[in-house]
Formats: structure tokens, C-alpha cells, sequence
């Protein structure tokens, strides 16, 4: 123990501040929107929301953005918002994609994997009703048309302040 | 030695003569024969140019000429020319002779032509689906036909896919997926194991696939920008790139160098921030989450750099046919050039984080070694391939704008994780040096460029080095001026297989980071 200590005081901080303007970000206008969204957490979840995502045919930008909000510039994860590896410790899907019939049976599974009160969250545009997918041989239109769904996420993609701007809305609303 | 000679001495060699070979543009050539010689003529391109099957892909021209046509795409750097065998096959015997068994990187291509189109490889090793799961539909409805009507689809009874098995005693298997515990898109691996080592990998995929080739057609080019750009979500700008340089080539249009230059720009804006997500990826699949922190704030930067000079983080909305949309000014550049010398400065400390740390170094050096052989065979392309000693990039290869730019292409040969490692961190400091050679050729690049109206060939192929490897797009337009076909092939519908090759001797516990090293896309692979 004496030794880590010692090891620290010699090394001092190795790590270093992140600001967000180093990453051209306007922080103030992060943290007052990461306020209020842990505001709406503490009050509807008990302080943590769990999320488990689920890619149903996207084309890969709506994750990227869903692992942005998870970098160390947003962190959501400090705001109350997580992203857990199986449904049944989640809160909510957050279902990507416009549903390809290959996925079909996997979502729904997954759906009936959570528990109760399965809510469901919709991300980027082709989430909605299969956007700039629509009408393909293969796919379904949307993830509405598979499940229930109780929210929308716009955006193609949606940028991370979007996403949390419209969680925010997510919790203000009458969808829980 | 000129291009014609190769396709003379072929011709000698088979003994017969070709039914016409020609140059569509000044770096495509298109080799007619009969469907009898078909086999044997990609098998000799094949020898000849030592180069693996980059396309292989179907037409359907049954409405007019009653048959499809099938294209076998070879690209040669001598001569720094695409070879197109192209050979006919009626609507009433669609039917030819299999391609994979003594060329493998033909094989998924004819297993999807097969799904798509109905034409039976004859004698090909593998005559399982790719594309279209057995699961969820039916037999005999073949989507890329222009006779496809989804109203007719036979609600016939669907088969179960056959995994292929490895048996023996202390042998399990252990399968993963579709859906997987990160945010990451959907596939299904199926490791055999005994003990500890994965003996066999069989990866199923295309769990993605939304038809996109089928959305393309039918529509104005100019409708079709927006999808290119959906096609991969990483590889926004290679796609749409890509794309419109095969629109641009059948239209004529000669873009400004000036144009070009900024594409290159934005095109290596996008290798940057996806090699950081796979160096970072790297790192933190074998449990080192500090350096992927690290990585993932100057990922950050590099999209919110995007978003300031275009308005979109993954560069979407840029590329318009002839041009982009959005020039880049005097402030833009100056932006960009201090954003990248600070990045520098970041990259230096993640390179020495990573280097240092011996732990690290154990994991990945001599983790999924996949050898040159095996990727030749397959023929795996791009940043993977030069990781394994395969020293092809279409940027060094077809020139173009990149004729006035100086960089190197990194020399790897091991095929370990290490190597891709490597050649990942090399690019991103070569790729920082060609934005900067890009903008100081911006201020004296020459801005006009020429329209002509005037369509020439009715078909080309457009191609961009993307960070992962090539993206090809061959398109083909009809009289009304409509998209008729539009082939796409990501570099990751090649490399997946090398994944599969390279996790066999390995552990369960280090796939994820052979799977990371190599960091392919589903969807561009799904299509
Ligand atoms: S909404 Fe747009 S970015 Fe998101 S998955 Fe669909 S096409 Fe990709």
C-alpha cells in the first residue's frame, strides 16, 4: 500500500483535465443539459437509467453516436444514463435501424427478454419507419412494426447533445 | 509489356478468341467471352495478374436481351487498369461453371449471385445462402431481378441454416450473437473450441441487410447521393466518394483538381477518426481502458472538427456529383491544420502509452496471425492486406489526385494484431501529412471544371481507398438516364473471411481483439 502511495505522490497526476473545448465543445451548454437530464433520472429511476442497445439493421452511425455520449467529453454515465450488456438488466432498448428481416426474431426476442415495463426507445431515422430504407424487399419499416415502441429519437444520426436533449424530453413526457 | 498483351497471350494460351475487349474509359477494359469460356479466362486473369476476384457480380438485361450478364473484376497496379471479363447467360439455361473451387475469393460472390439472381454455379463447393437467411425467406424469389415483385413471394416453407460442424471428443461449441453485449452491430460467430483454443470459426452474418442494391435502382443518380452515404455509417465520404466518381465518369464530367483535393481532405479526416476508434478498440479489448479514453477524446475531436467545417460529424451531405457542396475557406483550413497539430501532440503520448506498456505488447504481438498466403487466396484488401504484406492502396496505385502527394505505405508483414496496430498508427501520421500537402495545393489547385452532358459509356466503376480497404461502386445507367444496377463492394465483404482465418489457435478471450484489429463494417458487408 505505502508503495502505491509513494508511487503516486512521485508521479503525480498522470492523467489529465478534460475540457471539452479541447474537443471544440461548448461546455457549459453540456453540463446544464447533463443537470437536467440527471434531475429527470433521479426522479422517474432511482438515479440510473439502464439501456440496452440493439442494432436492427443500421447502418452503423446511430452507434457511433450512441458510443460517443459514452466518451469521457459527455459521459453520460455520470449523468445516471448506462449501457448494459444483457436486456434483462435494462430499463430500456434503444433499438437502431429499420429492421431487416434477419433481425426480426432476435429483437423480439430481446424484447421478451426484459423485464417489465419494457420501454422502448427508438433511434435515428430509419428506426422510425425505415427512412431512407423504406419499402425494400427486406426490410420492415420500422421498428414499430415489430414491437411497441414509446419514444423517437430523430436525427440521421442524431448528434450526442441531440440524443440527450431528447431523453430529456423522453422523461418530461407522459411515455413512463 | 501494354494491357493488350496480357489479354493476347491469354487468348493464345486457351486457344481461342475472345468476343471483343475493349476500353471503356483509360483505366477500365472489358473482355467479352462465351459463357463456355468464362471459367477459364478469369482463372488465367486471375494467374496472370496475380490479382484476387475484387467484383463478381450479375445483370439482369432479361427485359431487352433475354439473358443476365455476369462481370469478373480483376484489378491489375501494372497496368493500373480493372479487367472486366464479362460473359452472357440466357434467361432460359441460367446457368455456369463455378469459379470458387480454384479461386476462392470468388466464392460469397457466387453464393450471392446464386440468392439474387438464380444463376447456378455449377459444381461450386458451397451452395449455402449468404444474404437472404433460410429462415425468414423463401425459396425461388430472387430480389435483383427486374421481374422481382415482393407481392409474389411464395410463403413457401423455410429451411434452417447448416452451421458446419467440427465433432470430436472434449469438442463444444460456443456461439455468440446476433445480438451482442456492446453497441455494436449484429452478426453471429460460432467458435468450436477444445480447451482453450478456438479450432474453427464460422462466422454468419448479414444480419444487416436491408437490399440496399435494389433502393438504388430505378432512381436519378442525383436521388441516390443520400443512400451512398447510408450504406456504411464509418465510411461515410469513401462511399459517397465512390459513388459519385462512377456517376461523374459515365457523365463526363471532369472534376477540379481543386475539388479532389478537398475530398482527399475529408477522406482522411475519416480514416483518422476511425483508426483512433480501432486503436482505442484495441486497446481496451484486452482490458488497457486508459489509452481508449484517450483515443476516444481525439476521436471526438476529429468529428467535431467535422462538424465545424461541414455541418456533419460523419461528413454526410458533402459530396454532390461533380463537386462538393461545401468549400473549405481560409479559416476552415487554418482550423484544421492547428486541430491536426494538437491531435499530433495527443497521438504522440497514445503511441508511447501503448508501446511502453509490456502487457499490452504480449496480447497483441503473434494474436491473429493471418499470413500472407491465406490472405491472398482470399483475398483480403486494404488496411488488413497491408498488414499481412500485401502492399496495395488504391491511392499509391491509380494515382489521381494523389500523383502531387508524398506519403508511404506502411510495411508490415507478420499479419498479427500487431501488425494491423501498426499499420493503423502509421497511417494516421501519414494521412495527417497528406491533408497537409492538400492544403497547401488548395490555394494554387485550379477550380474550373468541365460539363459535359454528354453520355458516353452507360456503365463505370468508381473507386476510393476508405480506411478500411477499397470501396467499389459499379454502376450502370439506362436510356431514361436511371440507375439500372449499382454494385457495391466494401472492403469488409472481403476481409471478414480473413477473421475467420486468423481466430483459429487463438483463444476464446482474444477474439474480440482480432476481431477489433481487423474492424470491419456489418452494414457496408450486409448491404
Ligand atoms: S438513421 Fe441514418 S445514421 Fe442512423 S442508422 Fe439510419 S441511416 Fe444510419
Amino acid at each position: 500500500m505505502i508503495e502505491i502511495i509513494k508511487n503516486s505522490i512521485i508521479k503525480g497526476c498522470v492523467t489529465r483535465q478534460i475540457k471539452p473545448e479541447s474537443a471544440l465543445l461548448n461546455s457549459s451548454e453540456l453540463e446544464s443539459i447533463g443537470k437536467e437530464l440527471r434531475n429527470m433520472i433521479n426522479k422517474h429511476f432511482n438515479r440510473s437509467f439502464h439501456i440496452r442497445e440493439v442494432d436492427t439493421g443500421s447502418c452503423g452511425g446511430c452507434e457511433s453516436e450512441i458510443i460517443a455520449i459514452s466518451n469521457p467529453v459527455y459521459d453520460i454515465q455520470r449523468f445516471g444514463v448506462d449501457f448494459v450488456a444483457s436486456p434483462r438488466h435494462a430499463d430500456a432498448l434503444l433499438v437502431t435501424g429499420p429492421v431487416s428481416k434477419n433481425m426480426e426474431l432476435a429483437l423480439k426476442r430481446t424484447y421478451e427478454a426484459m423485464p417489465k415495463p419494457n420501454l422502448v426507445i427508438t433511434l435515428g431515422d430509419c428506426a422510425l419507419n425505415g427512412g431512407i430504407f423504406k419499402d425494400s424487399y427486406y426490410t420492415l419499416n420500422g421498428v414499430k412494426n415489430v414491437i411497441p415502441i414509446n419514444f423517437h429519437i430523430p436525427g440521421c444520426p442524431p448528434k450526442p447533445l441531440d440524443i440527450m436533449r431528447y431523453m430529456i424530453k423522453f422523461f418530461k413526457g407522459d411515455n413512463l | 509489356m501494354a494491357y493488350n498483351q496480357i489479354i493476347k497471350d491469354i487468348e493464345k494460351e486457351m486457344k481461342i478468341n475472345f468476343l471483343s475487349s475493349e476500353p471503356a474509359f483509360n483505366d477500365e477494359v472489358y473482355v467479352k467471352v462465351r459463357r463456355e469460356d468464362f471459367k477459364n479466362t478469369c482463372l488465367l486473369f486471375h494467374k496472370k495478374l496475380k490479382a484476387p476476384v475484387m467484383m463478381l457480380f450479375a445483370v439482369d438485361e432479361t427485359q431487352n436481351k433475354g439473358m443476365f450478364k455476369l462481370y469478373c473484376v480483376f484489378e491489375s497496379v501494372q497496368f493500373k487498369k480493372w479487367f472486366f471479363i464479362v460473359t452472357e447467360i440466357p434467361e432460359n439455361n441460367p446457368e455456369y461453371e463455378s469459379l470458387s473451387s480454384e479461386m476462392y475469393s470468388a466464392s460469397l460472390f457466387e453464393r450471392e449471385i446464386k440468392e439474387m439472381f438464380g444463376l447456378e454455379p455449377n459444381l461450386s463447393p458451397d451452395s449455402r445462402r449468404l444474404n437472404l437467411h433460410d429462415e425468414v425467406w423463401p425459396e425461388g424469389s430472387y430480389p435483383l431481378r427486374k421481374s422481382f415483385d415482393i407481392k409474389d413471394i411464395k410463403e413457401s416453407l423455410k429451411k434452417e441454416y447448416v452451421f458446419r460442424k467440427t465433432e470430436g471428443e472434449g469438442v463444444f461449441e460456443v456461439p455468440v450473437g446476433p445480438v451482442h453485449a456492446g453497441i455494436i452491430g449484429p452478426g453471429h460467430f460460432r467458435f468450436s473450441v477444445a480447451g482453450e483454443p478456438i479450432i474453427n470459426l464460422e462466422i454468419r452474418l448479414v444480419f444487416t441487410h436491408r437490399g440496399v442494391e435494389k433502393l438504388f435502382e430505378n432512381k436519378l443518380p442525383e436521388e441516390c447521393l443520400k443512400l451512398s452515404e447510408c450504406v456504411s455509417g464509418d465510411s461515410v465520404f469513401a462511399h459517397s466518394w465512390a459513388f459519385c466518381s462512377a456517376v461523374e465518369k459515365i457523365k463526363v464530367i471532369k472534376v477540379a483538381p481543386k475539388t479532389n483535393y478537398q475530398r482527399a481532405i475529408f477522406l482522411e479526416l475519416e480514416r483518422i477518426y476511425n483508426h483512433l476508434t480501432g486503436i482505442g478498440g484495441i486497446a481496451v479489448d484486452v482490458g488497457f481502458s486508459f489509452p481508449h479514453a484517450y483515443a476516444s477524446i481525439m476521436k471526438e475531436t476529429v468529428l467535431s472538427l467535422n462538424d465545424k467545417l461541414t455541418g456533419s460529424r460523419y461528413l454526410k451531405g458533402i459530396n454532390i456529383i461533380g463537386g462538393i457542396s461545401k468549400e473549405l475557406s481560409g479559416n476552415d483550413t487554418a482550423l484544421l491544420l492547428e486541430t491536426l497539430k494538437s491531435l499530433k501532440k495527443d497521438f504522440e503520448s497514445l503511441k508511447k502509452m501503448l508501446y511502453a506498456n509490456f502487457t499490452f505488447m504480449d496480447r497483441v504481438e503473434t494474436t491473429g496471425i493471418l499470413n500472407k498466403v491465406i490472405a491472398q487466396d482470399v483475398g483480403i484488401t486494404g488496411m488488413a492486406a497491408r498488414a499481412s504484406g500485401i502492399n496495395r492502396d488504391l491511392r499509391k496505385d491509380f494515382g489521381a489526385c494523389y500523383n502531387k502527394i508524398e506519403f508511404n505505405l506502411p510495411e508490415q508483414t507478420k499479419g498479427d494484431v500487431l501488425a494491423r496496430l501498426n499499420v493503423r498508427i502509421s497511417e494516421i501520421e501519414q494521412s495527417i501529412l497528406i491533408i497537409q500537402q492538400c492544403v497547401l495545393l488548395l490555394n494554387s489547385a485550379d477550380s474550373s471544371f468541365n460539363y459535359e452532358l454528354l453520355l458516353g459509356n452507360k456503365f463505370g466503376l468508381g473507386y476510393v481507398e476508405g480506411w478500411r480497404g477499397p470501396v467499389l461502386y459499379w454502376l450502370k445507367i439506362n436510356e431514361a438516364g436511371l440507375i439500372d444496377r449499382c454494385k457495391i463492394v466494401d472492403a469488409s465483404f472481403h476481409n471478414w473471411q480473413g477473421l475467420s482465418y486468423c481466430a483459429p489457435g487463438n483463444i476464446v478471450p482474444d477474439f474480440p481483439v482480432c476481431n477489433k484489429s481487423f474492424d470491419l463494417s456489418y452494414s457496408g458487408n450486409d448491404l
